[in-house]
């Protein structure tokens, strides 16, 4: 007889709800619906969408706002600046942070205090990022602030300088603040990558005679690839939606120096004449560049991965032959 | 690894300049925040004058004064809802990533390869891209200046699902879940007594930053709560930046303190499972 077995398969459906349910009302549905609102022409605050029309019922092109929003001149000056401002944060974060990572897992300089710094190099990317943009208004404040006054004592400048209205500085300081922020933590994410790559290659390449420097190119760069890039696509996806440093800091000005493609939308909005529809056209070629951006990545991190896979099923196999024709060998030594 | 050879402990120049880089990067997180605090208790003639100084000065209540005075700044309102939402949001996001992650570690059920093939391609969904139309339908469905719209959706948090899912597979043994079966135990009642408990580290840390992440929010508080008692802090430090307190430099910097002292607290008391929750969260395999 046949005993019959609980199946509890259904409890994996059950338990999974929530997290389905939530996710097609709240991230889903919104995304659609942002879509859809991109082909109407919803706008003013009062208006609600079942009072919208599609474009075409209007005389008007289909795609008719995303064109508009893609030949938009503040658009292409947000993008511009949200990708400057972006990379100019970017490349010294990932270089100071990959430089004090090797540092503080050196074995030969074992850093004293290494668990205090780390605290304090995470320190500002815990704290409210639009709390750090009025911090850092008040501090560049002109023609009396902190940094002014700083700068003047140590003989930098003679008269105190007006960073706010200054396009260069403005963009620079957003990026400094972006980089301020999140050194530590990349700091913090690839040491853990480090401490993960097999100490066994360093050992090896100490008795090879390898200098710390050949160390840190030949074995840690190589090996922290995958984190690197880690690092990259999230960095991207999150700088590519900056909002609320630039948002408080100078809100976009001056000349709409520092309007990021986030503000933009944020602008286009909740403010002047609510064209949600114009919002929602910037919020999808948005998502596209993201998507397109970290699909990139991901193939080329996918790729790897395989190549990698197949290079050891190769060399699987290769041992594999060598123990069957030595196993061949020996059965005729032994037959003889 | 260390070998044996260095018999005399030598001056290494290196060394000092790897320190002084160091205690000069320790100086510039810390020196902004100093300046913050010494200057909240500072007057505005005072700072005007000397914008620099490390030497507290008798105006912390003054200067407290001026800012609650405006109407716009409520500090415990602000902290009182920033509470509500982080703390909603966090319990949900635990909880139901949790029991997500329970669904897809126990039970062998037909879509649990596709579904968490499903939770790793929305691991990064960027928030852009859901806001124009989460605020329409937020308000068409009237729940506008209400707290739920900012603490539901932590129901459905994809990156910590992947968490939970990666530190309960060594962590939760399924003979475990069977002999709760064997003991007449329901399933929700396991995940419940058992799994729950043994999750509690991960639950820590995720919880943390859940937190964190939920309180620093600016941008949808921002575009959902458009009444002054619905404020959370940061969007009250955004209104600091106002005309209202165009001369008030005292009051402003006493309250960007008073927006980062809880930060300051819970960093300095968690900072452990912190760094140890951003270093194992970033090592995906």
């Amino acid at each position: 007889m046949k005993r019959k077995r609980v199946s509890y398969a259904k409890y994996g459906y059950l338990f999974s709800i929530p997290f389905v349910v939530t996710f097609l009302i709240c991230t889903l549905y919104p995304i659609i619906f942002t879509g859809v609102i991109g082909f109407t022409n919803l706008k003013g605050s009062t208006m609600a969408f079942s009072d919208a029309k599609f474009l075409p019922s209007l005389g008007q092109g289909l795609w008719d706002n995303f064109t508009e929003t893609l030949t938009a001149p503040t658009f292409h000056t947000a993008l511009v600046n949200t990708i400057k401002m972006w990379v100019v944060n970017f490349i010294p974060q990932i270089s100071l942070a990959l430089i004090l990572s090797a540092w503080f897992t050196n074995n030969h300089k074992k850093i004293k205090a290494q668990g205090f710094f780390k605290v304090v190099f995470y320190l500002p990317n815990i704290i409210t990022a639009a709390t750090i943009g009025i911090l850092f208004a008040n501090l560049f404040a002109y023609p009396k602030g902190p940094i002014n006054d700083i700068l003047i004592q140590l003989g930098f400048i003679d008269n105190p300088y007006n960073f706010a209205v200054s396009a260069s500085a403005s963009q620079n300081n957003v990026s400094f603040m972006q980089f301020w922020t999140w050194y530590g933590n990349t700091m913090i994410v690839l040491i853990a990558g480090i401490l993960g790559i097999n100490p066994e290659m360093y050992e090896a390449a100490e008795i090879d005679g390898a200098s710390g420097n050949q160390q840190f190119f030949y074995i840690t760069i190589p090996n922290l690839k995958t984190m690197l890039l880690y690092t990259l696509v999230t960095s991207l996806i999150g700088g590519m939606q900056m909002f609320d440093i630039p948002r408080v800091f100078q809100n976009g000005q001056p000349q709409n120096a520092t309007l990021t493609a986030s503000l933009y939308i944020y602008t286009q909005a909740f403010s002047g004449s609510y064209q949600y529809n114009k919002a929602a056209a910037a919020s999808l070629v948005m998502f596209v560049i993201i998507s397109i951006l970290s699909a990139v990545v991901f193939i080329v991190l996918k790729d790897k991965d395989e190549a990698k896979l197949h290079k050891i099923i190769k060399q699987q196999e290769r041992e594999y032959k060598k123990k069957v024709k030595l196993a061949k060998q020996q059965l005729l030594k032994e037959g003889r | 690894m260390d070998t044996e050879i260095k018999v005399f402990p030598r001056f290494q120049p290196f060394k000092v300049i790897i320190y002084i880089v160091c205690i000069t990067l320790a100086a510039l997180s810390l020196f902004p925040f100093i300046i913050m605090i010494v200057n909240s208790t500072r007057s505005t003639p005072e700072i005007q004058g000397t914008a620099v100084s490390l030497i507290p000065s008798t105006h912390l209540a003054r200067n407290y004064e001026i800012l609650t005075s405006k109407d716009i700044f409520d500090p415990i309102r602000g902290f009182v809802n920033s509470i509500i939402i982080s703390t909603g949001a966090t319990l949900c996001s635990v909880y139901f990533s949790t029991l997500t992650a329970y669904a897809l570690v126990v039970y062998e059920w037909k879509a649990r390869r596709a579904f968490f093939t499903f939770i790793m391609a929305i691991l990064m969904v960027p928030g852009v891209v859901v806001s124009i139309g989460f605020y329409k339908m937020v308000y068409a469905v009237g729940l506008a200046n209400n707290f739920l719209p900012l603490i539901i959706p932590g129901i459905a948090a994809p990156a910590m699902v992947f968490f939970m899912r990666q530190y309960m597979i060594p962590a939760l043994p399924l003979e475990i879940v069977q002999s709760a079966r064997i003991d007449g135990a329901r399933e929700f009642y396991t995940f419940n007594k058992i799994a729950l408990p043994i999750m509690k580290p991960a639950i820590a840390t995720q919880g943390i930053m859940a937190f964190v992440g939920n309180w620093n929010n600016l941008f949808m508080p921002l575009i959902l709560l458009t009444q002054k008692k619905m404020y959370t802090m940061p969007i009250m430090v955004s209104l600091l930046k106002g005309d209202i307190y165009k001369v008030e430099y005292g009051s402003v910097y006493l309250g960007l303190t008073l927006t980062v002292l809880p930060l300051f607290v819970v960093y300095f008391l968690l900072s452990k499972y912190i760094i140890a929750g951003i270093a194992v969260g970033s090592v995906k395999g």
